[in-house]
């Protein structure tokens, strides 16, 4: 499973890319899109929703299931991925290329892991 | 097959009304619709054969063996159709004066009676259409109460992690947060959460019992005690009644509030997702609050209406799913006395004989004998031979039985739920016996002959991931 | 005394016994001593023919009407055989709810065609599967409308007096405020509605025709709602939908309403059928279940229940309903009884009820029962008379006439359908004209 070193991870499983100190995409890893299976719909935030780290942001739905996705970071809403509420497939297929929310103004966030951590955890839950 | 828009040709039709036999007026063509209406236009011998089509596309109780747990998928008898059938029910108007509809009174008196009888209970509404409509009823019966004393704090329900769907779903319609706490891992309540979880913001437990997993919590009255020592009111879901129906009363185990399906325990059917009904019973603490109006017995024998100041207004227009409570009361009045816990008793012999029948090829989720229903996981099988409680269940379709109920409780991995109910024969839970029994070889020898089932039934297995993706829903 | 239960007493010994056990009491002692039922105070079971005529002996004390003229909620249309024909067949009514979808495709057909009628009827987008009545429709609707930023519903106070308290009642519950629209001649002030509407309100609800029969002026009201930002519910009469202007073409963002008039007994009540629809952009709010169109492994057409992550079962706390059973046969039984009318049928039943009701009004007028309002109405209308309302429907009821539903001691509310002949019509009159001579 791929996990790309740029990145940096939670045990929730969302990927976060900071693209400058107060600025960050937030996705969901290839391990999540796996166990969740086909998703058929996502709920996004609003733009200019407050983020509180560790809390849920959006949901992902598949057939038969929900799941949260948990905001990594305390900040705001400044952008959605709008493709993905016609196309909520690009997470199984591109989970990297397919973020679900830009914060900005984070100024905290949960314990991030590197790739090698996160995928040490992967690697446990398998188990 | 065709929709039945999609049949029949412009100008094809029945005839059914007479002429208009006053002056045609009409109103102001500012008020009348432009869109096209675009009905069918079928002959009536094309309506009778597009239903009958799909009714033979259509598995019911009829058709075979339907084990779904939590269901209770009882054989629904006729004499209790014909009774809903019958003209002097279904021909009369809501509204009419009271002295005009007091057999449709009596039909209320009689069933209020009756169930709060075998709930243990001291009044019952009608009003709720089904299951989940009833919880949300006895969900805001018990915030009524609270509010009366003047304790708004109550805000919490307090709801296992086995429990159906409904349950926190109607909490938190009724405004409550609801509370998940873990069940031990015999599947029974964990008192320790319990005791950890209740406090001077507990509205409320919401439970079964037996429970999810099909077996009785021994715990019952500990459990109820502590809620009531916090100050909470416990809630039955009636949904499993059928285990213990005239044999223990939720009203003695320390419940305040039930609410039952009719259209499980009480043998009315199903209509492919309703009809229901789900009656509201309570302790006399919470009467006053209870929806619409009570029929009570007048001394000279006729039938009024009564109903209290404190009511928390309608759930719904009238007195409820009307038909489908003659239908129960015609069950409860042919089974009587004797007749319910017969039926309770033989819906547990057949869980625990069906279990026995198989439990050497199915990993059963929990030890010991069972209520009413059972669950087996097959998280074993998924890992050795990549069959998942999925293709188990559209295996059984190939063998003209309906699937146990799958994946719930969530609480169980790759979970199936068996209730066989009271109704079947022996031959019928000797033969999904050996029909399970037969999957479970497959599943070490052949799986693919397992995920390449169902192959004997009208459609194959449906693409569900595209319907949801790319919804699809008229014609 | 029946118990349905198949096996004899000595099979049932056998199966105890290949389960390891000697007796039932066996199989129930997890449950405490102390909450075992003794004997239940109940009467003896009954064999079946003692149990059918018990429920005939307690049918025959109602009294059923052959001349109906009260609607209020209920209407007295006819039902063409073919529906009760199809809606008896034991396959449908036996079913559960179509969860196997390879072994359900009839019923969930049949919801997919209900669904597809729903939104001609209406105009709208899209239909769920079905809600419990009218009444919990329209509260189902008006939850659909609640966000934090706006949890205000405003319901005209026209609208049927259970409609109301239903919403009340479901308020009660999620914490919304409910605000009753004031009237004026017994249709909606739309210029105080005005002033009660703002970023608070949710949506306003509007019920057409009115609980007095009245037309309201739908497409005005749903301009104001929407000016106020607020969605606009429509509650409509189905039937009345055969010739009057649909929901969608008023700017209704959701249609509700009852859909008994569709084929569905009187039946004091229940089971009747709650009906949704709504504009595509409103379609993941939906509670209940949908069906739709997908294909099977084959390719072959296939339908399924579709969209459930929003459901109960799934999403349980933050469902958006907790809707479980609905009302699927009754959805069926409306989806033949259009099949049944057509086009033709539909608009000749709704036209027929149109004109029946205006001369019936225009009749008791000029024998002394005044209309109530002024505007234009569809098959209900309010009548207002010197004479006790209860003494003329008393009188009404002694020569089996089920009159107008009382409103007050002066006013009554009439109901005409298609099945009311003109002689039925002139006997109700000539009936008024007789106990109005009689008491002045």
């Amino acid at each position: 499973m791929n996990f790309p070193e740029e990145l940096k991870y939670t045990d929730s499983h969302e990927w976060v890319k900071m693209l400058d100190e107060q600025t960050a995409l937030i996705g969901l890893t290839e391990y999540a899109q796996s166990e969740l299976g086909d998703l058929v719909f996502v709920n996004l935030p609003e733009v200019d929703t407050e983020l509180s780290a560790g809390e849920a942001m959006a949901d992902v739905e598949s057939v038969k299931a929900v799941s949260d996705v948990y905001s990594p970071v305390t900040g705001r809403v400044e952008e959605v991925n709008e493709e993905l509420l016609d196309h909520p497939e690009f997470i199984n297929e591109t989970p990297y290329d397919s973020w679900l929310v830009k914060a900005a103004d984070i100024a905290d966030t949960v314990t991030l892991l590197s790739a090698e951590e996160y995928a040490e955890l992967v690697e446990k839950e398998q188990q | 097959m065709q929709l039945i828009t999609e049949k029949g040709r412009e100008g094809r039709g029945l005839s059914l009304l007479p002429p208009c036999d006053v002056e045609r007026v009409r109103p102001d063509e500012a008020d009348c619709r432009k869109l096209p209406l675009g009905m069918p236009a079928v002959s009536e011998t094309e309506i009778s054969r597009h239903y009958s089509a799909l009714a033979r596309r259509t598995h019911g109780v009829n058709d075979g063996f339907y084990p779904l747990g939590s269901c209770t998928m009882k054989y629904n008898p006729k004499v209790d159709e014909e009774a809903a059938a019958l003209p002097g029910f279904t021909k009369v108007h809501p509204l009419q004066p009271v002295e005009t509809v007091q057999g449709c009174m009596e039909v209320l008196y009689l069933a209020e009676k009756y169930l709060c009888e075998i709930t243990g209970m001291a009044a019952m509404t009608f009003q709720p259409a089904a299951g989940a409509h009833g919880e949300f009823t006895g969900l805001l019966l018990i915030k009524a109460w609270h509010h009366s004393r003047g304790d708004e704090k109550r805000t919490k329900i307090i709801v296992p992690d086995s429990a159906h769907g409904t349950n926190p779903a109607s909490a938190a319609m009724a405004g409550f947060t609801v509370v998940n706490v873990p069940s031990a891992p015999d599947g029974s309540v964990d008192l320790n959460a319990l005791r950890k979880a209740v406090g001077e913001d507990t509205a409320g437990l919401m439970l079964t019992n037996p429970n999810t997993v099909g077996m009785f919590d021994e715990n019952i009255l500990e459990i109820t005690k502590i809620v009531h020592e916090a100050g909470g009111l416990n809630y039955y879901d009636g949904a499993n009644l059928n285990a213990v129906m005239g044999i223990a009363r939720p009203g003695d185990m320390g419940f305040d509030v039930v609410h039952l399906n009719l259209h499980k325990t009480f043998a009315t059917p199903h209509g492919g997702g309703g009809p229901g009904s789900g009656p509201v019973g309570c302790k006399e603490i919470l009467t006053p609050f209870l929806p619409g109006a009570r029929v009570m017995r007048k001394e000279n024998g006729s039938y009024g209406w009564t109903g209290g100041e404190q009511t928390i207004g309608s759930v719904k227009a009238f007195y409820g799913n009307f038909l489908v409570v003659v239908r129960a009361l015609t069950y409860i009045l042919t089974l009587g006395r004797e007749g319910i816990p017969e039926a309770s008793r033989n819906a547990v012999l057949n869980a625990n004989y069906l279990r026995e029948k198989i439990k050497d090829a199915y990993p059963m989720a929990y030890d010991g004998l069972c209520m009413h229903e059972f669950v087996v996981s097959l998280e074993e099988w998924k890992d050795k031979y990549g069959v998942t409680a999925l293709d188990a269940a559209k295996a059984l379709l190939d063998h003209g039985i309906h699937p146990p109920t799958m994946y719930f409780p969530l609480i169980v991995h790759e979970a199936l739920m068996f209730e066989p109910t009271e109704t079947e024969s022996r031959e019928t839970l000797d033969e999904a016996a050996d029909a399970l029994l037969e999957i479970a070889r497959l599943a070490q020898t052949d799986p693919e002959a397992l995920h390449a089932s169902p192959r004997t039934t009208p459609i194959g297995r449906p693409d569900e991931v595209g319907a949801a993706r790319h919804p699809v829903l008229r014609g | 005394m029946g118990s349905y239960v198949p096996g004899t007493k000595e099979e049932q010994q056998e199966m105890l016994q290949a389960i390891g056990l000697d007796s039932f009491d066996q199989l129930f002692e997890k449950i405490p001593k102390e909450v075992r039922v003794e004997k239940l105070d109940l009467p003896a079971g009954l064999p079946e023919l003692s149990a059918a005529e018990k429920m005939e002996e307690i049918a025959g004390k109602n009294r059923v009407f052959r001349h109906i003229f009260r609607g209020a909620g209920a209407y007295n249309h006819y039902i063409p055989a073919i529906v009760r024909s199809v809606v008896t067949k034991e396959n449908f009514v036996t079913a559960y709810t179509p969860y196997q979808a390879e072994i359900s495709q009839g019923i969930l057909q049949s919801i997919f065609e209900y669904q597809t009628l729903i939104c001609r009827l209406t105009g709208m987008d899209v239909s769920n599967a079905s809600v419990y009545d009218g009444a919990t429709a329209a509260a189902e609707a008006a939850a659909m409308c609640c966000d934090r930023k706006r949890s205000v519903i405003c319901i005209a106070s026209t609208s049927h007096p259970s409609v109301i308290s239903t919403v009340r009642t479901y308020a009660f519950g999620s914490g919304a405020e409910v605000i009753l629209a004031p009237q004026k001649d017994g249709r909606t002030d739309a210029e105080k509605l005005k002033e009660i509407l703002n970023g608070q309100t949710a949506c306003l609800y509007v019920q057409q025709p009115n609980y007095y029969g009245q037309l309201e002026d739908c497409e005005a009201l749903a301009g104001l709602a929407h000016e106020a930002g607020a969605k606009f519910i429509m509650g409509c009469n189905p039937i009345a939908l055969g010739i009057l202007k649909t929901p969608a073409e008023c700017g209704a963002d959701i249609a509700v309403g009852d859909g008994q008039p569709l084929g569905m007994p009187l039946a004091w009540g229940g089971p009747y059928l709650g009906f949704m629809a709504a504009k595509e952009n409103l379609m993941r709010k939906l509670p209940g279940r949908i069906v739709g169109e997908t294909k099977d492994d084959k390719g072959n057409r296939a339908f399924v229940l579709t969209l459930q992550a929003r459901e109960q079962h799934i999403r349980r706390e933050k469902a958006s309903s907790n809707i479980c059973s609905n009302q699927a046969l009754c959805a069926l039984t409306a989806a033949v009884y259009l099949s049944a009318m057509g086009d033709g049928g539909l608009k000749e039943a709704a036209s027929q009820c149109y004109a029946k009701a205006h001369y019936l009004q225009k009749e008791l007028a000029a024998a002394g029962l005044r209309p109530k309002y002024s505007g234009d109405f569809f098959h209900e209308f309010v009548t207002e008379g010197e004479v006790h309302s209860s003494v003329v429907l008393k009188w009404l009821e002694e020569k089996g006439i089920l009159g107008g539903l009382p409103l007050s001691s002066r006013d009554i509310l009439w109901c005409v359908t298609e099945k009311n002949t003109k002689e039925e019509m002139d006997d109700v009159v000539s009936a008024v004209k007789e106990v109005i001579r009689i008491c002045s």
